[in-house]
């Protein structure tokens, strides 16, 4: 089986704008999840550890609650490419200085930026934890940066832009999609920035913007891998601890009006040579909106998308031939509104009226005729079983846990997951979908090789 | 952060002869575990976690495939779990998704592998689904036709792709007329002559059981394993009959070429002649090219990156394919400055193959790798890879201690004979998409398969 993924473009380097795509939704048949044994500093700085003695490897994370969805207005971009500036040197340490010591002592490091937070990790041995949290908890203070280091990253930056998203007409139609999806809601600007923002951006926004957001109370510290609790309390303590707290400012994010009209986006494109449909149904997250929803739909996604077995991949692609690929996607974990999604891959010859209307047959049924009891079931098994799978690894864990924090969640809301899942009863699922799957609060988009309608004239 | 260069790393057992992998802190032990018809595996048993990983790798990847039947065994990779014994495609999946069972095979080059990743509690159902997966295939015609269609819809999708062409340019640049020129999915024409008999056939021929190496972590025992060994692989048959192909031979070399395609920035692929895995310099190749490309620090890197904010990402690595050994690299560079990261990548290359590399530079790479060696094993899939690797390379019982030995006596001379043997900046060649200003091609690009 071969799955034709939709739009995952993340891209191995330094400064990963994650999205993540996949429901960040991941627990143990009943019972405790990760167990992670959390406290708090004085000034404000949350401490998880999670211990995993089976591999000599200690994962460090500082979770910072901003991301790109709390910049200024004008300044999109400004949290990622902080990001970046954030290898560029303090009062103690030379541009890179950092990173060729972590190399050096045989870590490998790297940073992200999403919508709600920004991270930066290291993996090393254990006995060089005390070594990389010295060097976290520096910059978490003492950024000092020069304006040619300044500018030559801001190139970087554009040039990652260019590569993520520039160089592909999917990645740009996906960037127009965001924007006709929330109407105020700042996910509707991509993480790294609008190009021209990014190139006006300068070295005063990014520090007011860290002195603003990078503070100890304003963080998570996870260390996850071979750790004893009270070793890691004890270098929190003297590294992060003697860093003074700020007076925050809340995250001050702005409402998603009510949405009334079904938007339509269609984009042809020379690069494309395989026609893709996708819609979004604004939906609630754990965090806004009807929230009560949240866990219905993680089993409502399993049932009708979430895999080779759902409703959607056997109706379209196995049993009616009208697709190569078909699903759906919903993650949870968002402060803000997030979507459901579908997507699907036309087989050769067939129209995408005719696509879009198996889809929606589809969407029909599950509000007319519901889900089964078996259905629900099985979904709520193997969702409730990946939590196993994740403990595989050691830095898994420290993820899920870092944007559930992040995010305003607590650690018993990620213990408590199995639990919420095993309540979700059939009614529940049906409830929810009725919910979302309204067409007035969705955006349908669709993207086809300049071929197919090519005899149009253009701007009409 | 860059990727670092895939280094092929080792561990290594005898039955109770267990060797013991001590990176500092905690150990684990490696098992060979040799079943009664004598199938063998490496084991590393982790009671921990409910849940089991094996990997399996073969030879006779993609570039064994038919000329006219390019993607054949690409085609097999998406078939394997389609239908299997008495159960079809849709009863298949079903069981593996009841199960929460993971089964996969990929293709590569030179290998075809399969993971299998199962909860302790499902592991009967997961093996025996493996078994079934391997042995009696159905190859079915519906499943045929929906995957050859998954297949050639993603040819058409990655058709414009900058990134895809520039990597097929390279490689038919590289190996025009070897089996390593040809895309692993094959070509709209090559995947139509596929036939369910060629399916069939290139299992019988592939997966055989002097053609497979297994690795296992996880929670099972020893004994357990020793079990499902024969239950799952004593009936493939003993010989491998695959194709045998011969050696690359890597032309074009110093070349120039660009497609035109209109996007901001240019995407470059280069590269030329490297080493095999088995050259006596390989452990001074990873040195140099840690140095060279290893990220944050390395030459390519600080140079074009840091410092000119010329790209996101400039890496280059050795590649060691079992018939040519082979460096591969890239970067992207909006069009109009895209010259000046050649010109760089050129100097930086040519210079080190001249001087080769300072001591302090031999000291902090030899540092990098031995400290970070113990970071792959991290999960089970990614420890199962490592005991792979090393049975594979033939690397020996104690390579997983000896390795860091290996490292450290590479010395400062070595490496600056090998820097001069390897690094030619002329040699290299590069291919292009783009609108690059100020970059000239040296010869026609050949047709895109």
């Amino acid at each position: 089986m071969f799955s034709l993924k939709k739009n995952s473009t993340l891209i191995k380097g330094l400064s990963l704008v994650i999205v993540f795509l996949l429901p960040i939704c991941i627990k143990s048949a009943m019972g405790e999840v990760f167990s992670p044994e959390s406290f708090n500093l004085k000034n404000g700085l949350k401490v998880v550890v999670v211990e995993d003695h089976r591999a000599p490897v200690v994962t460090h994370m500082v979770w910072y609650k901003v991301g790109s969805a709390d910049e200024p207005v004008g300044q999109s971009g400004i949290a990622h490419f902080l990001e970046h500036l954030m290898f560029k040197g303090t009062k103690r340490f030379k541009p890179g200085e950092a990173s060729k010591i972590i190399s050096k002592n045989g870590g490998n490091e790297n940073a992200f930026t999403s919508f709600d937070y920004t991270a930066f990790y290291q993996t090393v041995a254990p006995d060089k934890l005390e070594l990389v949290m010295d060097i976290e908890a520096d910059r978490m203070q003492n950024l000092q940066l020069e304006e040619k280091d300044v500018i030559a990253e801001r190139d970087v930056v554009l040039e990652e832009r260019r590569t993520r998203t520039d160089n592909s007409d999917a990645a740009l139609f996906r960037e127009q999609i965001a924007a006709a999806m929330y109407l105020n809601y700042p996910y509707r600007i991509p993480i790294i920035g609008w190009a021209d923002e990014i190139r006006a951006l300068t070295k005063e926004m990014a520090l007011k913007f860290y002195e603003r957001w990078y503070s100890p109370n304003n963080a998570i510290l996870i260390v996850a891998g071979a750790v004893d609790p009270g070793e890691v309390r004890r270098l929190a303590t003297k590294y992060y601890g003697t860093i003074p707290a700020k007076n925050l400012i809340s995250r001050n994010r702005v409402e998603e009006p009510p949405q009334i009209a079904a938007r339509r986006l269609t984009m042809e494109s020379k690069q494309v040579g395989q026609a893709s449909w996708s819609r979004r149904y604004s939906a609630p997250s754990y965090r806004y909106g009807e929230t009560k929803h949240a866990f219905a739909l993680q089993v409502l996604n399993e049932i009708i998308g979430g895999g080779t077995t759902s409703r959607l991949y056997q109706s379209l692609v196995v049993d009616k031939s009208l697709a190569v690929a078909a699903g759906s996607w919903y993650r949870a974990e968002s402060i803000g509104p997030s979507v459901f999604g579908f997507y699907a891959s036309p087989q050769e010859g067939v129209s995408m009226e005719r696509l879009e209307k198996g889809i929606d047959r589809e969407i029909r049924q599950v509000l007319k005729d519901g889900v089964t009891k078996g259905e629900v079931r099985a979904a709520k098994t193997r969702l409730q079983r990946t939590a196993i799978f994740v403990k595989d690894s050691v830095t898994a864990p420290a993820r899920i846990i870092g944007s559930a924090l992040a995010s305003g969640r607590s650690v018993h809301d990620i213990e408590d997951w199995p639990d919420k899942i095993a309540k979700v009863s059939k009614d529940d699922v049906i409830a929810a979908a009725e919910w979302v799957f309204r067409i007035t609060r969705s955006v349908t988009a669709t993207l086809l090789p300049t071929s197919v309608t090519q005899r149009k004239p253009k701007n009409l | 952060m860059m990727l670092k260069s895939k280094e092929i790393v080792a561990l290594n057992v005898i039955m109770c002869l267990c060797f013991i992998f001590v990176p500092r802190a905690s150990a684990f032990e490696i098992k060979e575990v040799t079943s009664t018809t004598g199938i063998n595996a490496w084991l590393v048993e982790d009671h921990k976690n409910p849940l089991i990983t094996m990997q399996f790798v073969m030879k006779g990847g993609s570039s064994a495939d038919p000329k006219n039947k390019g993607g054949l065994a690409y085609l097999v990779s998406g078939l394997l779990d389609e239908g299997a014994g008495d159960m079809d495609s849709k009863s298949f999946q079903t069981f593996l998704e009841k199960n929460s069972i993971s089964l996969s095979f990929s293709t590569r080059m030179d290998t075809f592998s399969g993971t299998l990743t199962t909860l302790t509690e499902t592991k009967e159902e997961a093996f025996k689904s493996l078994a079934l997966a391997l042995t009696v295939p159905r190859f079915d015609e519906d499943p045929i036709t929906r995957v050859k269609s998954q297949i050639l819809a993603s040819l058409r999708a990655s058709k414009e792709n900058p990134n895809k062409i520039a990597g097929r340019l390279w490689w038919q640049l590289a190996f025009p007329n070897h089996a390593y020129g040809r895309s692993k999915k094959g070509s709209a024409s090559s995947i139509k002559n596929i036939t369910r008999e060629d399916m069939r056939q290139f299992v019988k021929r592939t997966f055989t059981k002097d053609n497979i190496t297994i690795s296992v972590v996880g929670d099972i025992t020893p004994e357990e394993l020793s079990n499902v060994l024969d239950d799952v692989f004593s009936d493939l048959p003993e010989s491998f009959l695959g194709e045998k192909i011969r050696d690359g031979v890597i032309k074009n070399q110093g070349q120039t070429v660009i497609i035109e395609r209109e996007i901001p920035q240019s995407v470059v692929i280069f590269g030329g002649n490297g080493i095999k895995r088995g050259d006596p310099d390989w452990y001074a190749v990873s040195i140099l090219f840690e140095i060279l490309s290893g990220g944050f620090g390395s030459r390519l890197t600080e140079e074009i990156r840091e410092k000119r904010g010329l790209t996101y990402g400039v890496s280059a690595y050795p590649l060691p394919l079992e018939k040519a050994g082979i460096i591969v690299g890239s970067v992207s560079t909006v069009n109009n400055r895209v010259a000046e990261s050649i010109r760089l990548i050129k100097d930086i290359w040519q210079k080190f193959g001249d001087d080769g590399p300072t001591l302090e530079e031999m000291r902090n790479a030899k540092d990098y790798i031995n400290g970070s060696f113990a970071l792959r094993f991290t999960n089970s899939k990614s420890i199962a890879g490592v005991l792979n690797a090393v049975q594979r390379f033939d690397l020996g019982v104690d390579y997983l201690k000896s390795r860091s030995e290996l490292i450290n006596s590479v010395t400062l001379r070595e490496l600056k004979r090998v820097a001069k043997r390897l690094f030619e900046a002329n040699a290299l060649t590069f291919a292009i998409v783009g609108q690059p200003k100020n970059v000239i091609s040296t010869m026609r690009a050949p047709v895109i398969e």
